[in-house]
Order: structure tokens, then sequence, then C-alpha cells
């Protein structure tokens, strides 16, 4: 693999930039792997490429039906963040921050991760209670969390409006200085490429058109080029999932909704970091091209179009306003859905199935993007091994039968 | 400046109104029927920006929305500030203030420029192989300085004082573009007698028509005929932005952008949202440029741009010009050109032997015409100076130059036309590309959707045939340099060689190759770009572009402002405001309110110098010492009737209310099926078959929703019926050992005793007059009544008990004192003691849960495993160590004073007050296994350091024995 | 956004509507009978096909009545609405 640098981008310029090497090759499948990874975006990509560092496992292909990275990976608003109330939650999610922290040296490959601080706004007394209640749970779980006044919300984001008349004034906000944003494709390229350095093999425009079992067991993988056997396979279809468990006659406790998002055209910057409000609903930050970048709800049916209703987007907006009134003259410049699956308790499942050497990673909802590199490699360790690492162990099939949820959304959204 | 470019005669421009508008500081002058571009190329002015990336000169290149060059910063006064206009379809008006965008220190000279001589070291994706070291200098060096250079126009500092509103239509047709197709296309629905509407985006009808030396009379015989169609709306100045699912179609009217001093009365901008049952796509082509060395430059302009500016606005775009083709339309533009005084210098036609009507003319007008032949690089700073043109060999290459470069201040350019398929494409219409035109065409369409014209890649209306061209994606360059640019986006300064560079690296699917160059991703959307870039990666590729496929067109065509999309909602009207009906008494008497879901609820009443502890203080004491007045109007209320209300209430509480007998009221606690509590209140039993529930404030519309669910879906041989009635009654709870003293003398026709009116019981009674009801329910463990009175009355009588409980000292008390009497006595707040994973038995509520009567919703739910477990989470009090200090509402309790960082947590602080009536803090958490934790000591660890030491209790602090509820 | 057939209203927008997610799920009849994993189905298993999806929507700003629907959920048409209680029509497909 030839190390990116200045100077290697130096000596490419004395060529005209036309001998970089392939980022990774376009091979053929072979009849047979050790591991295959079903879906070849940021979650996949990663798990194949800790299977290779981390476990020496390079006998892998991740199979994907499009283009590598070209689901909800390329589709996210990109916020990065772990101050999650839950330990379990927590866990994974901080796990993933430190990982993102070395995520561009560790790959040689620059995801632009950005930690310019991830503020959630509180709007009334309830907001307030929630808020303060993750922040002190965040600092026992060694995650930065800290609480704001209006005022100094505004000074850590001066567009921010703290107009006390405000429909819904800022009463305060939470900061998680160390989260931030990345840029998406950079995640799964970056990935692509460490992981087919080491061997792996992506095999793109390859939809995979069912799962084989003997009796309880997995055995591989029909697809369009055909079978290619495996005895341990990893779904990691987000938006897909209930369609390809599905194939391995595999119920799941998910539901696949569309989530929308818009960016802005690019202004100069005077945007210094991301916003959240789950009152008001809104998200939003601007990315280094200088585009806003905002994030809106889901829909409220299942569907697998990839576009959804333009009332979400105006529900959004309305909110982006009554938060930021200077941004009404900006202009939308491109609107674009995405697929999540989402489980009943909004947190995710990662490990076994029902079926033996059958492993699933799924149902991140709208906040999958941020735990790539934890999930991945926790992810990795679990096909590795057969069994969950710590860190993912709470995240079973197993809870929805138990009533051991993990229900981030109950715990911040109820109001009274 | 005086305008030199301008011609004589001619041109749909109004001579009567010239126009004063500046740029950069510059006074200039057009006239009315101007673009703000076309008034800029009669001044002379082609360079108008700077680019995104190598900071190159740009000029002005098209004539329409897919603009990719001429953006400009637009100030119209009072806050009104717009990044990133383009020039081309912005209308000129008097006063108008035009910046150039992303230069420093000015458009002439920009230092940033220093990026094109570095531009070898910046190939695509050159961000992602390097500032990776050291890793600090991403967040402090290297981001900030990508950020500062990138972005284009400045974003608006100031609240925008403009207003914008939606119009919402139905109609049979919506026809979208108002050229010649769209025209018969309208013509034809209307004359059938349909509901049209017409949208052009546009100031006036015409279309392709509007650019010709001579506007055709039939526009004038249509537009006079579709007048007089009732049932046809002709909209100008509408764009149409979005085509949704199901003929859901967005468009967006400019209405007072164009006038210099509008009817304050007047939205700038209103946004049409359509249902049509049909829609005919009307929009036209887009011509495409060539992506050759040098094709940058100011003064590089599409041909059929320059036509529009020659023929419509009467601009002369240049003086001499070369003119590039690979096909019959640039000719038109040529002759057009050359009878209005541009001397053209050469046409260079590509094909090898173009013939036709056009050709012939140019010939015989004395047009030099070079065939088989390219314009292979270009020079000139600021303006277009010269074009290299060179012979083409039989592999596509370069044969050497024909002769020496031409000089010339315009280089018109033509490499086809791409039919305007971008909303046939959001319609989820499939694309078929056409090997004759080499462009995309609207192949199946999904919904009722009908395209037209070029739209359709029907040219029979041009002038000039696109077909037959000769296929050129990309000319080589005439001199190999790695400086060498040849231009795809313009806008993001993609080159071909960018694209080359992706593929060489393995990106192979065309949306790899987008993101990886960010080709097409500019504020154009690739109009100009996409099919060049497709085509281009197609023939690196050697795969037909049909193979390389398309990429997907989103909403919305043009930029759309955010204030357009949202209308209206904003400020006052972003969400409702609930108020009840006493609001403005609570709002004289000083309260401070909070929102509580949408409604305003009093929050607490300071005096002169109170704060809310005082205040809270004052309120609480005064509820166990006499007696206080909440206004709890806000509690949803569901009046439950028939048959079957009874049964039905048995499966939605978890108690039994087979014997709850008229007159009597009831607590009680929803679930849901999964055991988890979600709503809780108290129900009074009417008559047998009639039952008058309450709810939570914020759960009222999603109980009253569910239980209208289960109704008609899951028991529907129930006979019941649910009417929300929480904004009939306005609510007053009377709570404190004075309550029946204050009441009483208020009360007709129903006893106050206790014998005569137990507590949980309701009677109807007459109040100061008033019909209503009172209740004998209590959220403080006083003696309390809750009266209930006709909405419209809710005013009058407060008034009245706040007049009788004068001589009791009763104070007026908002949700802060309701919270800490109600927390005293350890009653949750579903929603702060639960969030939705908490049970009854959590709650230590197991007595509410009936053994013998049948199933229940959430009965099931809360046998599983995980709800039955001893180490859950269950709700005690705690007392501090030091009384005086307030635990924090969320804070997190640990069995270790200081322990170690992640730390075991084992419960958190749901509830946190002082209370006045006990002189200490108290507080309520959900602990693990905290039922037998009484007696414990926890800590709460805060962010200082600090660790604060709480006793763990029963969650009762007052009054045990219940003893107060009797007065 | 969807245009919705309300059987007892007409045509209206989907802001005027809630969806409440897959229909024909059948609450257990004898809940104190149904194992864990079968509560579990009914609770949280669904469908979420690609293609043809059966679902419950609700009036809700409307006539508030419940009605099922049959849509595609990949090109998002809806292909029927049949009231509530009833077997869904035969569309011929899957």
């Amino acid at each position: 693999m030839q190390r990116y640098s200045i100077v290697s981008l130096a000596r490419n310029a004395l060529t005209g930039h036309r001998n970089w090497p392939q980022a990774w090759r376009s091979p053929e499948p072979r009849p047979e792997y050790d591991i295959v990874i079903i879906g070849a975006g940021g979650h996949g990509l990663g798990t194949a490429y800790y299977l290779a560092k981390e476990h020496g496992i390079t006998n892998v292909a991740v199979i994907e039906k499009g283009w590598l990275g070209g689901g909800n990976t390329g589709r996210n608003t990109t916020i990065i963040r772990s101050n999650y109330l839950y330990d379990e939650s927590a866990a994974i999610y901080d796990h993933s921050v430190r990982l993102w922290e070395g995520l561009s040296a560790e790959l040689n490959y620059n995801v632009m991760f950005s930690q310019r601080g991830v503020m959630m706004l509180a709007h009334n007394t309830h907001d307030v209670q929630v808020l303060k209640r993750h922040i002190h749970a965040n600092r026992l779980n060694g995650v930065d969390n800290e609480w704001l006044t209006p005022e100094a919300a505004q000074a850590f984001c001066p567009p921010l409006s703290i107009d006390r008349h405000a429909r819904y004034p800022v009463v305060g906000a939470a900061l998680q200085r160390r989260g931030g944003t990345a840029r998406h494709d950079a995640v799964a390229w970056g990935y692509a490429r460490g992981a087919d350095a080491r061997g792996v093999d992506i095999i793109q425009n390859c939809p995979v058109t069912g799962i084989r079992r003997e009796g309880d067991r997995v055995v591989g993988v029909e697809t369009a080029k055909g079978f290619i056997a495996a005895r341990r396979v990893g779904v990691v279809t987000a938006g897909s999932t209930p369609v390809v468990m599905g194939m391995a006659g595999v119920r799941m406790p998910l539901e696949s909704y569309p989530l929308q998002a818009l960016v802005s055209e690019p202004v100069k910057p005077v945007f210094p970091c991301v916003v959240m409000s789950n009152s008001v609903h809104a998200y939003i930050s601007q990315s280094d091209k200088g585009e806003l970048v905002i994030g809106a709800g889901t829909d409220q049916y299942v569907s697998y179009s990839q576009r959804g209703g333009i009332q979400i987007l105006e529900h959004t907006l309305e909110a982006i306003l009554e938060l930021f009134p200077m941004f009404s003259r900006m202009a939308m410049l491109r609107q674009w859905g995405g697929i999540v699956d989402v489980t009943p308790d909004r947190s995710p499942i990662i490990g076994k199935t029902p079926v033996e050497g059958l492993f699933v990673n799924c149902g991140w909802g709208t906040g999958g993007f941020k735990a790539t590199t934890g999930s991945a490699h926790v992810f990795a360790h679990t096909l590795a091994t057969g069994e969950p690492h710590k860190i993912n162990a709470p995240f079973t099939l197993d809870r929805f039968r138990t009533g051991r949820l993990i229900d981030e959304a109950a715990a911040a959204a109820v109001a009274h | 400046m005086a305008e030199n470019f301008r011609l004589a005669e001619g041109g749909r421009i109004d001579r009567e109104r010239p126009l004063r508008f500046r740029f950069n500081g510059m006074e200039m002058q057009g006239f009315a029927g101007d673009t703000l571009a076309s008034a800029l190329l009669a001044n002379g002015i082609h360079l108008v920006g700077r680019s995104f990336k190598y900071h190159r000169p740009r000029g002005i290149m098209t004539a329409g929305p897919e603009e990719p060059n001429a953006l400009l910063q637009l100030d119209r006064g009072g806050g009104r500030s717009d990044p990133n206009m383009r020039a081309t379809v912005v209308e000129l008006i008097d006063g108008l203030d035009a910046r150039s965008q992303n230069h420093w220190p000015s458009l002439g000279f920009d230092i940033g420029a220093i990026n094109d001589l570095l531009s070898p070291l910046l190939p695509a994706g050159f961000y992602y192989k390097t500032f990776k070291w050291p890793a600090s200098f991403w967040k402090s060096v290297y981001e900030p300085r990508i950020r500062a250079a990138a972005g284009l126009g400045v974003a608006p500092t100031e609240p925008d004082p403009d207003r914008y509103l939606h119009r919402h239509a139905h109609c049979d047709v919506l026809v979208v573009g108002g050229g010649p197709a769209g025209l018969d296309a309208a013509l034809m629905a209307g004359r059938a007698g349909k509901r049209v509407i017409l949208a052009d985006e546009q100031s006036e009808l015409g279309g392709g028509w509007l650019a010709r030396p001579d506007v055709p009379l039939a526009l004038a015989g249509r537009l006079t005929e579709l007048a007089t169609l009732p049932e046809v709306t002709l909209l100008t100045r509408t764009t149409v932005t979005g085509y949704y699912d199901h003929g859901y179609v967005v468009a967006l009217e400019r209405v007072t952008d164009h006038l210099a001093d509008p009817d304050p009365d007047l939205p700038r901008q209103r946004l049409w949202r359509i249902r049509a049952r049909e829609v005919v796509l009307a929009t036209g082509a887009i011509e495409r440029p060539i992506v050759f060395t040098g094709n940058d430059r100011p003064g590089v302009m599409l041909a059929s741009a320059a036509r529009a500016y020659l023929n419509r606005f009467a601009v002369r775009p240049g003086t001499r010009a070369v003119v590039f083709t690979n096909n019959d339309t640039a000719y038109v533009a040529a002759l057009d050109l050359a009878a209005r005084g541009v001397g053209i210098a050469c046409i260079v036609d590509a094909r090898a032997n173009p013939e036709g009507a056009h050709v012939a003319a140019a010939r015989a007008a004395g047009i030099r015409v070079v065939t088989n032949a390219v314009v292979a690089g270009t020079e000139g700073r600021r303006r277009i100076t010269q074009a290299a043109v060179a012979r083409l060999a039989g592999d596509g290459g370069l044969a050497g130059h024909l002769g020496e470069p031409m000089a010339c201040d315009l280089l018109l350019v033509s490499g086809g036309w791409n039919p305007n398929v971008s909303l046939f494409s959001q319609s989820r219409g499939r694309l078929r590309f056409d090997e004759r035109l080499q462009a995309f065409v609207p192949g199946e369409a999904v919904q009722a959707t009908s395209c037209v014209g070029a739209c359709a890649g029907d040219f029979s209306g041009f002038d000039g045939d696109p077909a037959p061209l000769r296929p050129l994606w990309a000319v080589p360059a005439d001199r190999p340099s790695v400086r060498a640019k040849a231009f795809v986006d313009f806008q993001n300064d993609v080159t071909a060689k960018d694209l080359g560079l992706a593929l060489t690296e393995g990106f192979r699917s065309i949306e790899h190759v987008k993101r990886y160059t960010t080709t097409g991703m500019g504020t154009d959307q690739g109009k100009t770009s996409n099919v060049n870039a497709l085509a281009l990666v197609a023939e690196k590729l050697a795969k037909p572009v049909a193979d390389v496929g398309t990429t997907t067109f989103r909403p919305p065509y043009v930029p759309l402002a955010f204030g357009a999309i949202v209308g209206h909602s904003r400020g006052a009207l972003f969400d409702v405001v609930r108020r009840t009906p006493m609001h403005e008494i609570a709002a004289a008497k000083g309260a401070v309110f909070e929102d509580v879901g949408t409604w305003k609820r009093a929050w607490y009443f300071p005096k002169p110098g109170e704060d809310m502890h005082a205040a809270v203080a004052r309120e609480t004491a005064a509820v166990r010492r006499t007696a206080g007045l909440l206004d709890a109007s806000t509690l949803g209320k569901i009046d439950v009737q028939g048959k079957d209300a009874r049964t039905f209430l048995d499966r939605v509480y978890t108690n039994a209310w087979s014997k709850l007998a008229p007159g009597m009221c009831r607590y009680g606690l929803m679930l849901g099926d999964d055991g988890f509590v979600m709503d809780d209140g108290v129900t009074a039993c009417l008559d047998d078959r009639h039952f008058h529930m309450t709810t939570t404030t914020g759960g009222a519309a999603r109980v009253l929703a569910w239980l209208e669910d289960l109704l008609q879906t899951e028991w529907p041989g129930l006979e019941v019926y649910l009417t929300s009635v929480t904004e009939e009654w306005a609510a007053i709870a009377i709570n404190g050992p004075k309550a029946r003293d204050v009441l009483a003398p208020l009360v007709e026709g129903c006893d106050l005793a206790a014998d005569a009116f137990p507590h949980m019981a309701w009677r109807p009674a007459r109040i100061a007059g008033i019909a209503g009801r009172i209740f004998r329910i209590s959220f403080t463990g006083e003696l309390a009544f809750e009266v209930n009175v006709p909405a419209d009355r809710g005013a009058e009588i407060l008034e009245a008990l706040l007049e009788a409980g004068r001589a009791h000292d009763v104070e007026l008390y908002g949700t802060e004192a309701m919270h800490v009497l109600r927390a005293e006595k350890g009653f949750i707040i579903v929603g702060q003691e639960t969030d939705g994973t908490v049970t009854p038995l959590d709650l230590g509520m197991d007595w509410i849960i009936a053994k013998k009567k049948g199933d229940f919703i959430g009965k099931r739910g809360l046998t599983r495993e995980d709800l039955q477990h001893p180490d859950r989470r269950q709700l005690v009090g705690l007392l501090t160590a030091e009384p005086e200090r307030v635990l924090e509402e969320g804070a997190q309790l640990t069995e270790a004073a200081n322990p170690a960082v992640p730390a075991r947590m084992v419960g958190h602080v749901t509830s946190a007050y002082h209370s006045p009536n006990l002189g200490r803090s108290i507080a309520l958490a959900l602990v693990e296994g905290g039922h037998g934790r009484h007696g414990q000591t926890l800590h709460v660890p805060m962010p200082s350091g600090q660790s604060i030491a709480a006793l763990v209790t029963k969650p009762l602090f007052i009054d045990p024995e219940g003893s107060r509820l009797h007065g | 956004m969807l245009l919705i057939d309300c059987p007892h209203c007409g045509p209206r927008a989907e802001i005027e509507f809630r969806c409440g997610g897959e229909a024909h799920i059948a609450r257990p009849a004898s809940p104190e009978e149904t194992s864990d994993a079968a509560w579990r189905d009914y609770l949280y298993l669904r469908r979420s096909p690609k293609g043809l999806h059966l679902e419950r929507w609700n009036h809700i700003h409307g006539c508030q009545r419940w009605f099922n629907v049959a849509r595609d959920t990949v090109s998002d048409e809806i292909l029927a609405v049949y009231p509530m209680g009833s077997p869904p029509p035969d569309l011929g497909r899957t």
C-alpha cells in the first residue's frame, strides 16, 4: 500500500498523477472465504479491516449490492458524539470516539474527524432534567459532557438565538467538546483501502440473493456472482437488514424508515460546531466545504424508496429558523434520504442470531455513523471469536424477549 | 459607467426605464427587462467571480438557472443579503448592489489564485492524502484554513425582514415550462375544460421563442387564448423545484424579488404546493459545454446564451467570436451575432462533413467554417484573447494546429443539448440514453407524467437541430502541461484529469467518481457538467454511457430559500400556544409560565422581590397551612361512554373498575403492552356507562389516540365512545386544611362534609352559581377539592375562589409548588419518575395491579424475566446528610463516596426540592434494588469533585398516616 | 407527500394521517399462556418488507377512523385501501 502524504503527492505531481495505485482492487469472488460480510458500508468495511488487522483473518470477502459506502455511510449528517445515557451505550459510543480520534493516522487516510463540539439544547425543565441526567452519567462513565448557560451556549455558537421570548427559548445546553463531525465517504474509502491492502476482497455490484443454511447453521451466501461458501457470515446491511435476514429465515425486531437530510449552498465559515435540539427537532453543522448540513426526522411509514415527504424537511427548517433566524435567506441546495433500521428501543443489535455462524450488526437507527469505528471493532471481535466483545455483549437480540432494553429514546423523549 | 455593448435597438428590454445598480462598488446602468447578467454584459463585464478551488477568473457562461460561474452576493438593503445568487436569473432592479465572491483582496487580483499555481499538488481528493500530520494540526491549522478557503458567498448576519407564504392548489394538469411546447399543452388541456396550472420560471412566457431575433406572433395568439380560459392559471417567475410522490409538486413563485419598492403586504416569495392529477413537463433542454483546455476563461459562453443576450436583451456579448460546436444549433447563434455586427472569426466544427441549411447559410454569409477541428487551447487572463484551433486525427487525438491562434474576445461553445429531465427523474421516471442526441431522455414514467418538446428529446421546435452531432467528451490538450486544465465542472473546479485520477485510483462507480472529485456537487447541481462527466468516465472505462448509469436528480431543481420552505411558521407561529381559561388572571398576578407540551402553565407566582425559591416556599407553605389554588385545566380529559365503558377501563388500567360506583373516582395507571408505565390519572364514574377520565397534560393526545386505536382495531366489539373534553372544562384544585372552608360558601346543592362527600368522591354542584362538578381528589396529601366548570366560566370561578379565599390567606400556586407538594408525599409524575422503562412494581405500586380481574394491557409484559428482576431500579426517597443541600435532578448515585471513573452507578435522582414544610431538602430517586436499601447511605458525586451523602428512605416524607387528607 | 384515500373522507394529504405500522398483528388471545418469545414476536417483530406492505393508518386530523392500506414500500404506491378487520385484498402479489 502506498503511503499517502504531502511527499507522495509532490512526487506524483511530477508525473501528472498518472501513477497512483488503486485505492482498492475490484476482484472476482473466490468460491469460499473464512468469513463473508454482507454490506460494504463503513461498519462492514471497518469490520473487515479489524478482522485483518487485529485478528489476522484475511480470507474475508465484503459483498456489496451497489458501490461501497453508498448506503447510509454516504447519506448521513456525519455527527459524532458519545454522550449517551446508559452505561452500555456510553461504552460503545465512547469506544467509537476514541477510535475516531486515531483513525486518520491508523488508516493513513484523512477522514477529517473534526472535534468541534456537539451542543444539545434544552428548552424546558424536562429537557434540563434529561440533559443533566446525561451529563452526570457521562462524567461518571468518563465521557465528557458539560452544562452551559444560554449565554455560554451562544458564545460557543454565535448564530444561536437565545431570545427569551422565543416560542421555545434556549434555557441551557449540554456540550460534548470531543464530539464533532467527519467526512463520511472518507471513512468507507479509508477502511476499504486498509482492508484491501491486507487481502480482503471487496466485491461490489454483487447483490446477495440468498443465505444458505444447512439445518441451523449458515454455510454461505447466494449472490449475483454465484454461491460463495463461508462458515461465518456477518450481516451489516443497515436499511436492508429485515430483507437480508429474511433470506436466512430470521425475523427481526426492526422496521426500516426513510431518514432525510439536506444541505444549503456553501458559504464562508459561519457555524463553528454541531447543534442538536431534541425538543424542536433540529440538527445542524457546517461542512468543510461550507454547506450547512441539516438532519431531519424519519418519515412515519416503512419505505425503501430513499426519499420522503417534504413536510419532514419543512418541520426541520422551521426549527432551524427558530434557533437561527439569520439563516432564513440561506437556500436549500440538495435534499436526500437514507433508510434506517429502527429497533423498538433505538439501540443496535450486535451479535449472534438463532442461526449458527450467522451474525448481525444492525438497528442503529439514525445514529449509526458515529459508531462506525467502535461497531466495526467489536463486531470483528465477535466474528473472529464467535463470541461478543464485552462492549457489544448487552446488545443482544434476546433482550427483546427478556425485556432488558437499552432504551435511549424513552429516557430522553417522554414529556409530562 | 456607460453601456458600450448595448445594441441601439431591439430586445425585450424597456428602454424607457433605465435602472442604476452597482457591481463591486462601480455604478452601472441597465434597463427594466434586463437580468443582472445581461446588464453586466451590456457594461462590458464578463469577469464576475472566482472559482471555488483554484480561484480562477470566471465569467458569465449561460443565460439561465444552470449558471455555474456568475454567482454574486446581492444586497437589497435592510438585512436582505443573499449569497450565491445566479446573475443569469436575477432580474435587475433599481439600486441593486451586487458583489463578486470568493476572492481577496479583489476580483481582479486574488491571492487565492496561488492555488492555481499549486494545482499540481491539489488534484481531486488531495485532502484525503495529506493534512494528517501532526494530528493536532488538523483542528488548529489545516481545517480552519480549508474552511476559510471554501464556501462561496457570505451568510446573512441579520434576521430576514421578508415574509414568505404557502399556497396549496389542486389541478388536473400542471404544465411546467412556458415555451411553445408548454403553451400548446396548456392550451389543449384548457380547451378541454381541465383545471390547468402553467408554471414558468421566467419573467414572461415564451421560453426559447424569446431568444429569437423576432418573437413569433404565435406567442401573442396563444397567450391571448389562454387568458380567456377560466380554468387556466398562468404563473410566471415560478420555478417548479420538486416533484414528489403521488403528483405532489412544489414550486417557488418570486413575488417581489424583481421589484425595487414592493408593496409591503406582498410576500417576498410564495411556495406553491400543488397536487396535480397529471404533470406535463415542457422544461426544454440545456446546452452542454465542451471539455477542452482553457474552457473556463471569461468570454467563453454557451452559444445559445450568447444568442439570448443578443436577441432578448439587445446585448453584444463581444466584438469578435470564435464558435466551437459539434452540432448545428451554434450556427444559428453565429448567424444572429453576425447579423448584429459581432465578428465571427471562425466556426470550428468537430464534425467531418457538416451539412444542411444552417451550415450552408453560415458559409453563404461568408463565415469561415473549419471542420473536423476543435479548439484545443485558449489564452487570456481576465478575458479570453485567443483560441488555438487544431485538426482532429482519426484516433481522436490532435493532428496539429490549424494556423495561428485566432484572436477573439468571445468563444461560443455548443457540445450538444441535454433534455432537462431533472423533474422527470425526481418523479422516479427512468431515463434512457439516446444515441442520436448523445443525451439522456425520459424513458418510462412512473407517475402520471408526460414530457413534451425538447424535454422529451423532440427538438423540432428548435432553430437548428442538435443532432446529428459528433460526440466530443474531452478535447485533448494541444500541449502537455501539468497545469493545463480542461474543466468539466466549472464551479467546483473539476477537470478531465481529476476524473481520470479517480478512475486510476479505482473509483469506478459514477457515484464514487462524483464524490471523490465533487463533480456535479456545486450550487448548479451539475446541470452543465453531469452528462459530460458521465460520458468521459464511460469513454475512459470503454463502456457505453448507459452502462455507467446516471446520477440521481434530487430536489430542489434550483436552490430554495429556507424561509420559503418554512412559510409563516416562524416566531409566534412556530407552534401553537395553548393557554388555559385562567391564563390572564395568572399573568395579571405576575405568574412566570413554563412550557408543558404546547401549554403555558403558571410555574410560580413571585411577589415583588421574590425569586423562584422564595415564591415556591411561600406557596407550598400556604397549601399546608391554609389552602392554595392551582389551575389544573391542562390535564387531559376524556369522556368515556357506552355500555362497555367499564369493561374497557378494566382492560386499559391495571386496577379493577367493575365496582366503582357512580359518584366515585379512582386513580389508575396505564401501561403499554410491554409492561412499562405510560400514563396515569383519575377517572370518575358519572353513571354506570359514563366515565370522566383524566390523563397527564403531555400525554393527553397520545392516550386518546391509543385508546381510540384499541377500540377500533383491537376490540371493535366493545361499545364505547371517546371524546376529548380537555378544553371543555376549566379545572381548579383547592388544596389545604382550609379547602372546605374556602369552597363551602360558594357551593349550592352539595354537602361538602366529610361523611357526605368522602375522599375520592365527586358531586355535581353549583359553584358561585355556575353548574359544574366537584371532585374530592388530592395530589398534595391535603384535604382537597377540584372544581370543574365549563371552560368559558373558568376565569369567573377563579376570581370567586380568590375572593372567598382572601379571609383564609389562600394563595395561588404554580406547577413548581405542586411538584414539591406531591414529592413530599412521594406521588409520582409520569415522565419524571418514569421514563418509559419503569414498571408499577419499580414504583412500589404493586397495590394498583389487580390480581383477580382478567387480562389488561401490560399484564403479560410485566411478567417478563427482566421486569421481575429484583435488582431493577426502584423508587425511593433520599434525605441528604446536609439538610440544606438540594440534589440536582438527573444526578447519579453511587455506593462509593468517591468512585473511580468509570464508576458503577446504582441510580439517579428523579426529583429534588427544598421542602419548606420539612425545612430540608428531599428527593426521589430510582435505585437498583432500592426497595431493599432503605437506611443505606448512597453518594452523589458532583462535578466539583465533592460528593453528597444521602440516606435512602421510603418515598414518603410527610404525614405518613395520611391524616391530613381529611382536613 | 402521500395522497391517501380515506374510506370515509376521500383523498387527503398524508399530513392528516398517522401511520400505525404493520397491520394484521393480532394481540394473543390468551396472553398468560403466551410464551415470552411469542410475546416478543407480538410486541416487536415486524416484516418491514421490500414491496407489498399491509399497514394501518388513522385519519387522525379528519374522521379519526382507522383503516388498512396496502402499499409498495419501494415505489410508495398505494395499491389498496380496505377496512379494519377485513382480510387483505388479493393483489396478485406478495
